[in-house]
């Protein structure tokens, strides 16, 4: 059981990547299936519900980010790889909330793609507004990755 | 800098004169025209709308014409062709199209009707190829496929089920001698047959043919198929030589493009002027227009008006209850950022022009969460590039879209030189990967990477800065407004409980050691701050429900507007996205560098492929975290900034104008 601490962390890094990655292919995912509605009735349409569907995606590359950083921290990536149990929980810790936050920030924030998508569709030069209804969901993804950021970094210099 | 005054216009000049006047009025583009009068006995609207409509028939076949051009157009359009704007013309060019006009829509229109007819030549040809795949089966018959037999013979031409030999069918028919059968064709699924028998036997042997699942062929011809076949591919050939000629006389109409554009936009600009034609008033004599012209065009216009024609030219300034058209007007620095505050809103009529206060933090804050020196100077590059490389030739819109992006990139140089980011750490990848010995730029002021505490303290600070900035664009508001309670109580307090919060805040040792500031704030100064934080508080709390007479609700009321003061917390927190983001760009760097490093040390084939993963994954980065740095500049205007101060609503000045695709008439370019 000495190596359960690595463990503990390479699976919160897993889960940061796996559901934040998760919630963003399904909002990318609804996002994009009506930004193709919209492309279908009018193409000239497409740059701008591209911009729509691809807001949602950025929860994906935060759970990568989150992912790295830990696996970096942990020494998979070369380097020392001795962690304690109670500093393999930690990372698990700190990766919760951008896997989780990350998960459903993703979801929701397709479903406000979506809506703004039709904005688009009937009033393509209320764009700018359009963009800010997603926007307003990511903040809550951004608050989860800070806190996940904050908590990796400092667990190292941790004496446990 | 503002928002620009307009003044009413209204321009009374003989009939005789409308057309040139409108034009002249269409080419300069400053007039909104409204249709503020009403009818009355002598002065009337005309009624234009079948002129309008066929000149909209016009542009739309110019629009089909031009489409069917292009797909037959051999030389293919650059990407950066996109850059080229409208070509300029002047106002002799427009006046000797006139005579050439109806000419142009007979091409139009003929490059149309023969567009068609190579689509109904196409579906002939398919139609016909599928008789020949029909008839291909029969073709060794060397008689008409009618053929019904002679005076003594009958005949049956006909398909029976499945692949069937002689021998079997022979076999089936052996009692109705004498008998002739040929085989045409054999496939898996049928047989053509040629039966030949006496015609007294007929009726037998078409008995026993139904009962094997004979059936007559679908089509039947009245040539012998070899024959039929040779006239279906004669008329596959005419068809084939009519889109010939078609396509070539299509071709041929290729150095027509050019007149076929300036059709579009000559009939599209007519359509504009009988639109506004319609909604003028008129007399047998006289017409009038009325509208709304900005300060600084009116004197000049309404000169060259009375130079040019027997004309009356009033102008006055609006009144209050007049909705006045709005046009933003600022400087080369923050004229680029109009259009994020007209996907906004536009300025009310209490408000001022946000655009120059924004402009600052908008490239400031842009800068700062892209942080990347390398991606900045590529963003502000390509800009630069885009600006030189086509000066004049751009249209206004994009010119104004790529000098956003400059400011930006070079904001995003200058926080990437700060925070010693250049594509991350490409400079520790190259050196550590194939000079063995790691080098680091150091930044010139500190890694947030290292210091995350540091730079979230930092964007707070920015916050700060940016919603007191807002605050205090509201304070001036209220006093322009000549309201000073809503100056002083529900502004002034705000800006000094804020800061007052802060300052209390930032002397706690809880937080400085959380955000690890070192300075030290005198103790004297928190005190004061302190209380100063009460007073405001308590000012807000007997204040800020003042709408209510009650005494009770008036300070419940109170209290409740004080519970607002969370709403700044979260504010503030918001900005703490600028060092997530900064960091986002930084990391993803720093992966694909790392990610690039394991491959680069094997030899000609890893040098290869570190080029290939920087290049890509350094390009999706750079794409995804322009977008989300694009998105999150605008929302921290939008709710942080603007919620604090700016009404909007105003309404967007449209201008009569030519909105041309291809040209453009005007004789001066000031908008749009």
């Amino acid at each position: 059981m000495d190596n359960l601490g690595i463990v503990l962390a390479a699976l919160g890094a897993a889960f940061a990547a796996l559901m934040a990655g998760m919630g963003s292919s399904n909002g990318v995912g609804t996002a994009g299936m009506a930004a193709a509605g919209v492309t279908t009735e009018d193409p000239s349409k497409f740059a701008k519900v591209l911009i729509l569907q691809a807001l949602p995606g950025t929860q994906g590359i935060y759970g990568l980010l989150i992912a790295f950083i830990t696996l970096s921290q942990i020494g998979i990536l070369g380097g020392d790889s001795n962690i304690s149990v109670a500093k393999g929980c930690l990372y698990l810790a700190a990766c919760l909330p951008m896997g989780l936050v990350g998960y459903f920030s993703g979801k929701h924030q397709g479903r406000a793609s979506v809506a703004s998508i039709g904005i688009v569709a009937k009033r393509p030069e209320q764009f700018g507004k359009a963009m800010v209804f997603p926007a307003m969901v990511e903040t809550y993804a951004i608050l989860a990755l800070l806190v996940s950021i904050l908590m990796i970094t400092s667990i190292g210099g941790l004496n446990i | 800098m503002a928002v620009l005054q307009m003044q009413r216009i209204s321009v009374t000049g003989l009939k005789k004169d409308r057309k040139p006047v409108l034009e002249l009025i269409q080419r300069r583009g400053v007039i909104e025209i409204t249709d503020s009068l009403e009818e009355d006995v002598v002065f009337h609207k005309n009624d234009v709308s079948t002129g309008k409509s066929v000149l909209e028939k016009n542009t739309a076949a110019a629009k089909d014409a031009l489409q069917i051009l292009e797909s037959y157009s051999e030389e293919k359009q650059g990407l950066l062709s996109m850059l080229n704007g409208r070509t300029e013309l002047s106002t002799e060019d427009y006046n000797a199209f006139s005579p050439k006009h109806d000419e142009i829509i007979r091409i139009a229109k003929r490059i149309v009707s023969l567009e068609k007819e190579v689509a109904e030549n196409n579906a002939e040809i398919l139609k016909l190829e599928a008789q020949i795949e029909m008839l291909s089966p029969w073709i060794p018959l060397d008689i008409p496929m009618n053929f019904k037999g002679t005076k003594y013979t009958a005949s049956f031409i006909g398909v029976l089920p499945q692949a069937q030999t002689l021998e079997s069918i022979y076999e089936k028919l052996a009692e109705q001698t004498p008998l002739n059968v040929d085989i045409i064709s054999t496939s898996d699924e049928q047989t053509c047959v040629f039966i030949l028998c006496a015609r007294e036997n007929g009726d037998s042997v078409s008995e026993i043919l139904r009962s094997m699942g004979f059936s007559h062929p679908n089509t039947i011809y009245e040539k012998a198929p070899q024959e039929q076949l040779e006239i279906l591919e004669n008329l596959i050939e005419q068809s084939k030589e009519r889109i010939r000629k078609a396509k070539e006389e299509i071709i041929s109409y290729q150095k027509d493009g050019d007149d076929i554009r300036f059709l579009f936009d000559y009939d599209t600009m007519r359509a504009e002027k009988y639109e506004v034609i319609s909604r003028i008033l008129q007399s047998k004599k006289v017409f009038m227009l009325t509208g709304f012209i900005p300060n600084k065009e009116a004197e000049s216009l309404s000169e060259e008006l009375n130079q040019q024609f027997d004309i009356s030219v009033e102008l006055e300034n609006p009144s209050e209850e007049d909705d006045v058209p709005v046009l933003l007007h600022n400087n080369g620095f923050s004229s680029p950022l109009e259009g994020i505050i007209e996907s906004y809103s536009l300025p009310g009529k209490t408000d001022i022009d946000p655009t120059t206060a924004m402009s600052f933090f908008y490239y400031f804050l842009f800068g700062l969460m892209l942080s990347d020196a390398g991606y900045g100077a590529i963003i502000a590059g390509a800009c630069a590039f885009g600006l030189i490389k086509f000066k004049g030739k751009l249209e206004y819109s994009m010119k104004q879209s790529l000098k956003m992006y400059l400011f930006g990139g070079i904001s995003t140089i200058f926080w990437g030189v700060m925070f010693g980011s250049y594509f991350g750490n490409i400079v520790d990848a190259v050196s550590g990967t194939f000079f063995g010995n790691t080098l680091t730029i150091p930044p010139l002021w500190f890694f947030p990477v290292n210091q995350p505490m540091r730079m979230l303290a930092f964007s707070m600070l920015i916050g700060i800065i940016h919603l007191i900035t807002g605050l205090f664009l509201k304070f001036y508001m209220s006093i322009k407004q000549k309201e000073y309670a809503v100056a002083i109580y529900d502004v002034l307090f705000w800006i000094i409980i804020v800061l007052s919060s802060v300052v209390v805040a930032v002397s706690t040792s809880m937080v400085k050691d959380l955000l690890g500031l070192t300075f030290e704030i005198p103790a004297i100064i928190s005190t004061i701050a302190g209380y100063l934080a009460v007073a405001s508080a308590i000012g807000i709390i007997l204040t800020n429900g003042r709408d209510s007479k009650n005494p009770v609700l008036r300070v419940f009321k109170g209290l409740y507007a004080l519970y607002g003061i969370t709403s700044y917390l979260s504010d503030i927190l918001s900005y703490s996205r600028l060092l997530a983001l900064g960091l986002a760009t930084g990391i993803i760097a720093t992966v694909i560098n790392q990610m690039a490093s394991m491959v680069g040390g094997f030899g000609i084939i890893g040098i290869l492929l570190f080029i290939v993963i920087e290049i890509f994954g350094h390009g999706l980065n750079l794409a995804i975290n322009a977008l989300g740095t694009y998105v999150h500049t605008n929302r921290l205007q939008y709710v942080e900034f603007f919620g604090k101060f700016f009404e909007g609503g105003g309404r967007v000045f449209k201008p009569f104008m030519g909105h041309t695709k291809y040209y453009k008439f005007k004789e001066k370019t000031n908008n749009g």
